[in-house]
């Protein structure tokens, strides 16, 4: 069982909480995600370590309730407890001085590229950062990403804060203008995929962190395979990231929708809450 | 207390046929997910036990790989004494009742059963499981006294079968024992493999609870290679030896186009979903599964037969077991194989499917198979299939389930460079003693063998434990027995 020490609402739709489990803390590393379980009945998911604490023995999570699991877990409170939590799992970001370097969070995705910009930082990076939501009251960790890049630049959808775009404008501008050695883009596959279009009219290497259904994440399922380069791989051990332009976007995206109906079901007809 | 001075007193007629398991009819059962066979009563144990010749050899036993002492524990049926038969199994055999129920004992101890040579050998595995349920049902768990503790620690790392069996013999001898398990219930295959209806998940809880009750300690989520490291274990954390146990889990696929497509999906997944995740119980257990109406399971083996009797209790209308070779070379069980028949799996046998097809949408709708003949025998001595040219056809379905066996899974083996493994990443160990190119760390079962049996694996565990207790002694291994 592991603690949620601290929960905060990011928006609406997204949370944070800081879950108790030291030996994880300890291992953590920029890239990593962890597997939960909520409760007995439930599945296991997985979500990024955003960060984490080796103090005080926590790993931090942003997740956003898509569905019946992290809808469920919306409702858990401070003290509450995970039934399960695995993890460190995935290769660790590769991390070095690149030079130049465009860290894109979109939505959600703003929580895993926030340890990695920071580790980039940290190696020597110049870093400018792109986070985009659809409007500002989904917009978080602002001054965070702040603080671990040279330059921050926000956009919304529907212009409510920072310039009204979509990430690929400004990411396009400013491939114009300079240099870039590296890109990395997180967020939802649509956005990784325009992402990667717009990266390889300049050549600029990408990496992804791919969001694919799991179960096991150690190997074991192959439930989590995606293509890249043509070559079936294993989200969970091979990745999450890859060179996104590589990687099959129509794919992913597809297989994201497998247990669409099967999900829709659950949602109406199951305990929904789950309980605990 | 053996049973061999039995032998002359047997009033039982030797010619009696064998007494075979009460079943639920095959058209019940393909609907749900309750054990297949009801079990011996004690009745019929006994008059089964009555057909033992309490052969003195007893060459039954040169059949079982971890040697039970099949002729006395018979015996002792044959007196009615059910509660010490099933110790006296328990003194070879650790989980009797898994064993019972899933070793192939066709292969194994009845292979050698004189009964065998004129009519139908003794039903070992079902007495096996008969006094292993009787135990289970009319007494208290049975906890050894503990023993004097040793002051050493050992992690045995993976909870299937070898592991949990290395566990129990390293807590009898008083070493301080910590299982590791990467996933949320511990058991391996015996949890997210074999299926309830041929394993019932109470039986491996029970299995797990002894474990636990003997003083070993149990930690659960723990994905080595990952949390820890072997040397932050031997090092850091005060391990004196490891036990690596931890399967052979990397599914295989064909390697044919649309592999990726939804609705294909490992028998490692799908069984995974149907077992550990209990998705037959969806929506209430959460994690779904795809149902499928047409169902197209590939592969011989007895994840095949897993695999397509899972998704015919799941509901689908038709489930197809393709597969290379004839009926004659399918490695599954022989009793698996004639289960799923009778519950009505169609198999298609010398086909081999090519590619499978998109229905525009993503998702599978069909897979085009090829037909094969025999042709010459290859290095396992089986007739090699060879496509038949010209014969392509399709068979519509919306669930793919290859089952084509698996490798090794690196993902711990990767942060230990100084063990050796070999070139399909199996851990290379010393036979009799599963001693590895680590000093202190010790390896068996399937990561070791490549996917074998549970027997095996819990032979491979009682060695591994024979052995860390002699190096434990003298923290010390005589490099000369490591001939590998
Ligand atoms: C390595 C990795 C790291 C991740 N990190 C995070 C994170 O930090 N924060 C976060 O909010 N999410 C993250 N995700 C996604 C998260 O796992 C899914 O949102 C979650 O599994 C959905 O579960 P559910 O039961 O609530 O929704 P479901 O009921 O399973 O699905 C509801 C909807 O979400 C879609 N969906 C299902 N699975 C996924 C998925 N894996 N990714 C995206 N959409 C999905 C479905 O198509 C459906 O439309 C990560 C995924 C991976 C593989
Ligand atoms: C569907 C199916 C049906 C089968 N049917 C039969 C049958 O009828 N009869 C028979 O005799 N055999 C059968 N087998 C084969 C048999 O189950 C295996 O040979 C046996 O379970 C191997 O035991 P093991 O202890 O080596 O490993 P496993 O049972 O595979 O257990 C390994 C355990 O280690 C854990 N693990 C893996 N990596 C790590 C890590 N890094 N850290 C911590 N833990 C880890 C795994 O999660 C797992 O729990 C079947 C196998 C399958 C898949
Ligand atoms: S353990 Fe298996 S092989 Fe040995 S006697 Fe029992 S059923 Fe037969
Ligand atoms: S060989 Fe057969 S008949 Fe003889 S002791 Fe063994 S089980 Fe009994
Ligand atoms: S989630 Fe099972 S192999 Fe990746």
């Amino acid at each position: 069982m592991y603690k949620i020490l601290k929960k905060e609402d990011l928006s609406e739709q997204i949370t944070l909480f800081d879950i108790e489990a030291r030996d994880i803390a300890r291992k953590a590393r920029a890239g990593n995600f962890f597997i939960l379980r909520t409760h007995e009945e439930g599945e296991r998911i997985p979500l990024t370590i955003a960060d984490y604490d080796r103090g005080r023995g926590t790993i931090t999570t942003v997740f956003q309730k898509v569905g019946r699991t992290t809808h469920h877990l919306g409702t858990f409170k401070e003290g509450d407890f995970i039934t399960d939590v695995i993890g460190p799992l995935g290769n660790d970001s590769h991390i070095e001085n690149f030079g130049r370097v465009v860290c894109v969070g979109g939505g959600v995705g703003i929580a895993p590229v926030y340890p990695i910009a920071r580790a980039l930082k940290e190696a020597g990076n110049k870093v400018t950062s792109i986070i985009g939501a659809r409007s500002k009251s989904i917009l978080f960790w602002e001054e965070k990403m702040r603080s671990v890049s040279d330059d921050l630049i926000i956009t919304t959808d529907d212009g409510s804060y920072g310039t009204k775009a979509v990430v690929t404008v400004p990411l396009q501008d400013i491939l114009n203008k300079e240099k870039v050695d590296l890109v990395v883009a997180i967020g939802p596959a649509v956005m990784m995929k325009f992402v990667c279009k717009t990266t390889a009219q300049y050549n600029v290497k990408t990496i992804v962190s791919l969001n694919s259904i799991m179960i096991d994440a150690t190997g074991m399922c192959g439930g989590c395979r995606v293509e890249v380069g043509g070559e079936t791989k294993y989200t969970c051990v091979d990745g999450p990231e890859f060179d996104g332009h590589a990687v099959d976007f129509d794919l992913l995206m597809k297989r994201l929708q497998a247990y669409l109906p099967e999900e829709h079901t659950a949602m109406c007809g199951g305990r929904g809450n789950g309980g605990k | 207390m053996g049973g061999n001075d039995m032998e002359t007193k047997t009033e039982e007629k030797k010619t009696k046929s064998r007494v075979e398991m009460r079943e639920q009819p095959p058209h019940v059962r393909a609907r749900n997910f309750q054990e297949v066979p009801y079990g011996y009563s004690p009745d019929e144990a006994f008059e089964e036990a009555g057909r033992c010749l309490s052969c003195k050899k007893g060459p039954c036993r040169e059949g079982c790989p971890v040697g039970v002492d099949i002729p006395g524990f018979i015996g002792l049926i044959k007196e009615r004494r059910y509660l010490d038969a099933s110790w006296k199994v328990k003194e070879r055999n650790a989980l009797p009742a898994v064993c019972g129920r899933v070793c192939p004992q066709e292969l194994q101890c009845e292979s050698h059963c004189l009964m065998g040579i004129k009519g139908k050998p003794v039903a070992i595995g079902n007495l096996e499981r008969f006094v292993a349920d009787y135990e289970a049902a009319n007494s208290d768990m049975k906890i050894p006294q503990r023993p004097k503790p040793t002051g050493r620690k050992v992690a045995v790392i993976g909870s299937g079968p070898g592991g949990l069996t290395c566990s129990v013999d390293l807590a009898n001898a008083g070493h301080q024992v910590t299982l590791f398990e990467a996933l949320h219930k511990p058991g391996g295959v015996l949890i997210y493999g074999i299926p309830e209806f041929r394993l019932p998940k109470a039986i491996v809880e029970r299995e797990v609870e002894y474990i636990s009750r003997l003083g070993v300690d149990l930690v659960r989520n723990a994905v080595i290679g990952k949390l820890y490291t072997i040397d932050e274990l031997m090092n850091g954390r005060g391990y004196d030896a490891c036990f690596i146990c931890i399967g052979a889990g990397l599914p295989m696929f064909l390697g044919i186009p649309g592999e990726n497509l939804n609705g294909v999906c490992s028998a490692n997944e799908y069984l995974t979903r149907a077992n550990l995740m209990k998705a037959y119980l969806f929506p209430e257990y959460e994690t779904p599964i795809k149902v499928g109406k047409r169902v197209a399971v590939l592969g011989g083996g007895n994840v095949a037969m897993d695999s397509a009797r899972v998704a015919l209790r799941l509901g689908a209308e038709k489930v197809y077991l393709i597969y290379r070779r004839s009926g004659a070379e399918m490695p599954a069980r022989k009793a698996e194989v004639h289960h799923a028949r009778e519950e009505g799996i169609e198999f298609v046998l010398l086909t081999n499917p090519t590619r499978f097809i998109d229905d525009g949408k993503g998702n599978v709708c069909a897979v085009e198979c090829i037909k094969m003949e025999l042709g010459e025998p290859d290095e396992s001595g089986r007739r090699r299939p060879v496509p038949v040219k010209g014969s392509e056809f399709l068979i519509e379905i919306d669930v793919a389930i290859p089952a084509l066996g698996t490798r090794a899974n690196p993902i711990l083996t990767k942060t230990v460079p100084d063990i050796t493994v070999n070139r399909s990443g199996y851990i290379v160990a010393e036979e009799g003693t599963g001693m590895t190119s680590k000093p202190g760390v010790f390896a068996g079962g399937d990561i070791v063998t490549g996917s074998a049996t549970v027997i095996l694996a819990m032979g491979a565990g009682r060695r591994a434990a024979n052995a860390i207790n002699d190096y434990l002694k003298w923290k010390h291994w005589d490099m000369r027995n490591n001939g590998n």
